[in-house]
């Protein structure tokens, strides 16, 4: 399971290269509506493994960074008439999302374990309930937003979303990847296995939060700054939705936590799935198999999918 | 003008409402604070019990609440029997804080959806004789819809405190809640102590459901709503303490009550959640708290 970082960047590369390639190749843009879902999934999943899976603190408000990032771009695209350019609007909701995340990490300094995940679900109500009541936004009838003319080279503005998607995936991959590989992630996972035991040897535990709480803040809030482009009308009920954040958790889960490969290969599945089944039987049945798969996995499979590849390879090597 | 008629119905009504908060939140403060399990899956529970209150009453038209009582054993397999899986496939291992969690996030999932498949998105209501009635104490008027559910939950909760102080299962389960090997010592069977604590903890819900069809109508994601307001409640109770449990379902009641009449009921369910973050961030023993 070890990559190379040489391999680990062609490969990035050639994941760009291909999606590029199908944006010249397929031009039905129901296709790439359906691989924005799953990135956007991915996204999610990836920046909800870098606390949940490496330090162990579960967090059920992931839908309140997702909304918050939604709704910073809606806010600045329709305070400055609707000028900005894409990238500016993602990097404003990851900065705002960033300093949630930052709280949140001093959050966690009071509150261990289940209460963490609780008051992370509180933390989403909260935020849901403000956005709600504020006017501007659109308070609880949602919000419009009008998709721009412009999309670069692309045939379509839904392309040019997948392939910014795409890009924002990747990168949010590689931080995970470089994240657990470094010294800073070996921190990581001896909070995960003992945080006190951590402390004591001297590795500084809140710093350490901290720097999670914010990357994966950020990251979500990067998913988030692009939707409601992509779905062109947000509100509370969408953007906060729990599905949003039961397909944070369930992706690296049926994935595997403790590897950053993990989240990419549960998303892809549970995704990939999600899709099949929403066009073949009915967007109920979608969030019906998360919940099962979820359960299941949890159960049977806790390493989840990476898991029982390294089990099942470590039993060929050893015969 | 701040009209004192308008503030003691809030009060009156948040002091009701509070009554039937204490009926959701008990199941949870016995699995939660005394057995220190998770379950996130109680509301949901719970609105499985409006429905099989919903489906009794409208085929046969049996009263609600009676329903409730009548489903509590049924309720008590179920939880038994997700006890059983809970603890096979978690506590044994020790794995029970992060796929334990996982795990009842996606039951609530699975139950919630399992509802909206089988019955639909839309608002289901009971009938009964007292729902619709009211009278008046005064400038104050008393529904009995909520006058029933506030009647019921009070005798639940002091059925369940009395329950645990006096009898010796009751006690056993106390006994587990502080020390498992303890007990384990005095010739009992942690694992089935818990296992039948957590039955009871999930009958509860048979009743609390029935009493939230009484209260108004329901539909299958309602028991979100009330994720926040039971884990609030039975972390300012102070976890294992029923008493504490019943004083802050009262005061969050009467709170969001008030919220509700005089900011606007768009912002109740901050209350809760707001409630709940601040005891967290302040005071993580609660009220009555052990520590």
């Amino acid at each position: 399971m070890k990559l190379r970082p040489s391999a680990f960047w062609v490969c990035a590369a050639a994941v760009l290269a291909g999606g590029l390639a199908l944006t010249e190749v397929l031009n039905n843009d129901y296709y790439f509506n359906a691989l924005y879902v799953i990135l956007q999934g991915m996204l999610m999943a990836v920046a909800w493994n870098i606390l949940g899976g490496f330090t162990g603190y579960v967090n059920f408000g992931s839908a309140a960074f997702f909304a918050v990032g939604a709704y910073t771009s809606i806010f600045l695209d329709k305070y400055f008439g609707h000028v900005l350019p894409l990238p500016v609007l993602i990097a404003a909701a990851a900065a705002v999302c960033a300093l949630i995340g930052l709280a949140v990490g001093y959050l966690s300094l009071r509150l261990k374990g289940v209460y963490f995940s609780i008051a992370t679900l509180a933390m989403a109500i909260v935020f849901a309930t403000l956005i709600s009541n504020w006017r501007y936004m659109g308070g609880a009838r949602g919000a419009y937003i009008l998709t721009p003319d412009k999309h670069l080279w692309f045939h379509s503005y839904i392309q040019m979303l997948f392939m910014a998607m795409l890009l924002l995936t990747v990168a949010a991959v590689a931080i995970s990847r470089s994240l657990v590989a470094s010294r800073l992630g070996r921190g990581l996972a001896a909070i995960r296995d003992d945080e006190v035991a951590a402390e004591c040897a001297g590795v500084p535990t809140l710093r350490l939060k901290l720097v999670s709480t914010t990357v994966m803040g950020a990251l979500m809030g990067v998913a988030g700054a692009p939707y409601p482009f992509f779905v062109t009308f947000v509100d509370p009920s969408s953007a906060f939705s729990l599905f949003v954040a039961v397909n944070a958790i369930a992706m690296p889960m049926i994935g595997g936590t403790a590897h950053w490969l993990g989240p990419v290969i549960g998303a892809l599945l549970v995704g990939g799935a999600q899709q099949v089944i929403t066009v073949t039987v009915s967007s109920e049945l979608n969030i019906l198999f998360v919940g099962l798969m979820l359960v299941i996995f949890v159960s049977v499979a806790p390493q989840g999918i990476v898991g029982l590849a390294q089990k099942f390879w470590a039993r060929r090597r050893a015969p | 003008m701040l009209s004192v008629d308008l503030l003691s119905n809030a009060l009156v009504a948040g002091l009701l409402l509070g009554g039937f908060y204490a009926a959701v939140s008990i199941g949870l403060a016995i699995s939660f604070g005394q057995l220190d399990i998770v379950n996130i899956a109680h509301p949901a529970f719970v609105v499985v019990g409006s429905y099989v209150a919903w489906i009794l009453n409208s085929r046969f038209g049996l009263d609600p609440v009676l329903v409730g009582l009548l489903a509590a054993p049924l309720f008590f397999a179920a939880g038994v029997a997700i006890y059983r899986i809970y603890y096979a496939a978690f506590e044994r291992t020790g794995q029970e804080s992060l796929s334990g969690l996982a795990f009842f996030f996606g039951l609530m999932f699975i139950v919630e959806v399992g509802l909206m498949l089988a019955y639909g998105v839309d608002y289901r209501l009971v009938s009964a004789g007292y729902i619709g009635k009211s009278f008046n104490l005064g400038p104050v008027g008393l529904p009995l819809r909520l006058v029933v559910p506030f009647v019921a939950a009070l005798a639940l909760t002091g059925g369940i405190w009395l329950y645990l102080a006096r009898t010796f299962t009751g006690r056993a389960i106390l006994a587990v809640a502080q020390d498992p090997l303890a007990l384990q010592l005095m010739g009992a069977d942690p694992v089935r102590v818990k296992q039948f604590a957590f039955g009871l903890a999930t009958a509860t819900t048979a009743l609390a459901g029935a009493l939230l069809i009484v209260i108004g109508p329901v539909e299958p994601s309602v028991g979100r709503e009330y994720i926040g307001r039971v884990f609030a409640i039975v972390v300012l109770g102070g976890m294992g303490s029923i008493g504490g449990m019943f004083v802050a379902a009262l005061l969050l009641g009467i709170v969001e009550s008030v919220v509700s009449t005089f900011a606007g009921p768009s912002w109740a369910p901050a209350v809760a959640f707001g409630v709940l973050l601040l005891t967290l961030a302040l005071r993580p023993a609660g009220l009555f708290g052990r520590r």
